[in-house]
């Protein structure tokens, strides 16, 4: 699904990924880890073409994710959700618009939309919050209205950027355990992290990153840094 | 599906603005600003406007006929004259109503009156005040006279004098400055005009520098960049109207003062000129602010939708 051909990233003079080859296929439930600056962000960022490799290829399927058009990026983006370590969510809208605006942007009908959003809010168990802005949540309820934002478009793929970096454990469980939950109904997701527990804890493909190159690429949840 | 987007660009527009608070509040009150200076503008050209007709009016230029010219030449001379393309008006004075304004006019000055009244005769001559439609045009005006045209109707003859070549220094001198104030006044306005825009521009600008992360979350949302630009616009519009209504307030009190206070010295009522012009003001404020609102906006956010 996501093909990584022999990929490197420079910023200024400084190599941020050299030469990453990766595959990640449908339905997978990828982990990235690494130092701080090994490359993980990068990655994600590639994959979202918020920035351009300055050599090889990435691909999404078979098309060049960097090639595509405005248009085709944006229809892309459609089929890709995204949650990232300082949530970014809209801070003028509530949390029910801020998940109806995902909704919105890939033009779904008001029907679709009064019934979709109830259902994802109690998966997240906001329920209660609905009609609340974003500076009224805690920072375990943000990430997981933007884990539901991310959701409720039924993408073909998760990003998660260090997704628990700002919670405590009850909180990353409650993140991971929906993550989980995600991944076991179809969604591949790609995971970035340096928090060691919570690999231990899914037992899923670990891809490990030191300084800009993959070290080690295994099978099931080890953390070794 | 299209009214439906619509109808969503325009609820969170309008979500956006009335959830800003004080960003809103900042960028009324620098479009209300921009809208006061173009208002302001307009009625300093409507008064400069009115004191130039005012001075206009002042200048005439009389041919003075010798006392014992026809009547029937002299409306010879009237005729063609109101058939020149620069005469706007002309005013006949016959030769009694000469006397009499002459003698309102000296009623003071006995020795004069009596002076008058021991000739037999009148000693005044008729006369034609003309008016043209532009100062400028005092000059061809009196070129007239010189014509063969004017000759053939025995002008040479019958015509006294003419005040034109007495006040050919006032009146050029006239004509110069109304120009000059016209174009000075037109320059004014434009600068002042643009600079005022500018700062608003300036300001929207930097409400959606402020918004350029939550562009970019938009963008990773998968939003397309029409449905991201259109609900800034939308609160660009808000803009221009909240502040175009607001200016028309506060030329209310605004104009009833100057109204109230400097009539006599600006020449013409503002507060009556307001009231009469009221509707036409308001679209122009109105159009002013949405244009500019909408623009900046569009501007602003383009770099924001690039890749």
């Amino acid at each position: 699904m996501i093909y990584f051909n022999n990929v490197t990233k420079k910023y200024l003079d400084s190599v941020s990924l050299e030469e990453v080859t990766v595959t990640i296929t449908q339905g997978e439930f990828v982990a990235i880890v690494g130092h701080s600056g090994a490359g993980k962000t990068t990655m994600t960022k590639l994959i979202l073409a918020e920035e351009s490799p300055t050599d090889g290829t990435v691909f999404f399927e078979s098309t060049d994710i960097h090639k595509l058009s405005n248009k085709d990026l944006t229809n892309f983006r459609r089929k890709v959700g995204v949650v990232f370590q300082d949530f970014r969510l809209l801070s003028n809208k509530t949390v029910y618009e801020n998940i109806a605006f995902a909704m919105e942007a890939i033009e779904k009908d008001e029907e679709e939309i009064a019934q979709d959003v109830p259902h994802v809010l109690e998966l997240v168990d906001l329920t209660s919050k609905s009609t609340h802005f974003p500076h009224q949540l805690s920072g375990g309820e943000k990430q997981r209205l933007a884990i539901a934002r991310a959701i409720i478009t039924q993408p073909d793929l998760i990003i998660a950027d260090e997704p628990t970096g700002n919670l405590d454990p009850i909180n990353t469980n409650e993140v991971m355990n929906l993550l989980k939950k995600i991944n076991d109904l179809g969604t591949t997701i790609i995971l970035t992290t340096h928090n060691k527990t919570v690999l231990d804890q899914i037992k899923k493909r670990v891809i490990t990153l030191e300084n800009g190159r993959v070290v080690r690429d295994d099978k099931d949840g080890k953390y070794m840094l | 599906m299209f009214l439906i987007k619509t109808k969503r660009i325009i609820v969170s527009g309008y979500r956006n603005f009335s959830r800003s608070g004080f960003t809103s509040f900042a960028s009324v009150l620098i479009m209300t600003v921009t809208l006061f200076v173009i208002t302001s503008l307009i009625f300093i050209q409507a008064a400069l406007n009115s004191s130039l007709n005012d001075i206009k009016e002042k200048v005439d230029v009389t041919v003075y006929f010798v006392s014992d010219a026809k009547e029937s030449s002299i409306q010879n001379i009237e005729d063609a004259l109101k058939n020149l393309p620069e005469v706007r008006d002309i005013t006949y004075t016959s030769q009694d109503q000469a006397l009499v304004q002459f003698k309102e006019r000296h009623s003071n000055d006995y020795l004069t009156l009596q002076a008058l009244d021991e000739l037999d005769q009148n000693p005044l001559g008729a006369s034609l005040n003309i008016k043209a439609k532009d100062p400028s045009q005092y000059e061809s005006i009196s070129k007239y006279f010189e014509t063969e045209d004017a000759l053939s109707k025995g002008a040479l003859t019958i015509i006294d004098k003419i005040d034109y070549h007495q006040n050919k220094v006032v009146i050029d001198r006239l004509t110069s400055i109304i120009n000059g104030a016209k174009k000075l006044g037109f320059a004014v306005s434009l600068i002042l005009v643009l600079i005022s825009i500018l700062i608003t521009f300036s300001t929207i600008r930097l409400i959606i520098y402020m918004s350029r992360e939550e562009i970019n979350v938009m963008k990773l949302v998968g939003a397309g960049a029409k449905y991201i630009r259109g609900p800034f616009i939308v609160s660009g519009i808000l803009v221009g109207i909240i502040a175009s209504v607001v200016t028309m307030i506060l030329f209310v009190p605004v104009t009833i003062w100057l109204g109230n206070q400097m009539t006599d010295f600006i020449g013409i009522n503002l507060y009556t000129y307001y009231k009469t012009n009221f509707f036409q003001l308001f679209i122009i404020m109105l159009g002013s602010g949405v244009i500019i609102g909408s623009i900046s906006s569009i501007f602003a956010i383009h770099r924001y939708l690039r890749k």
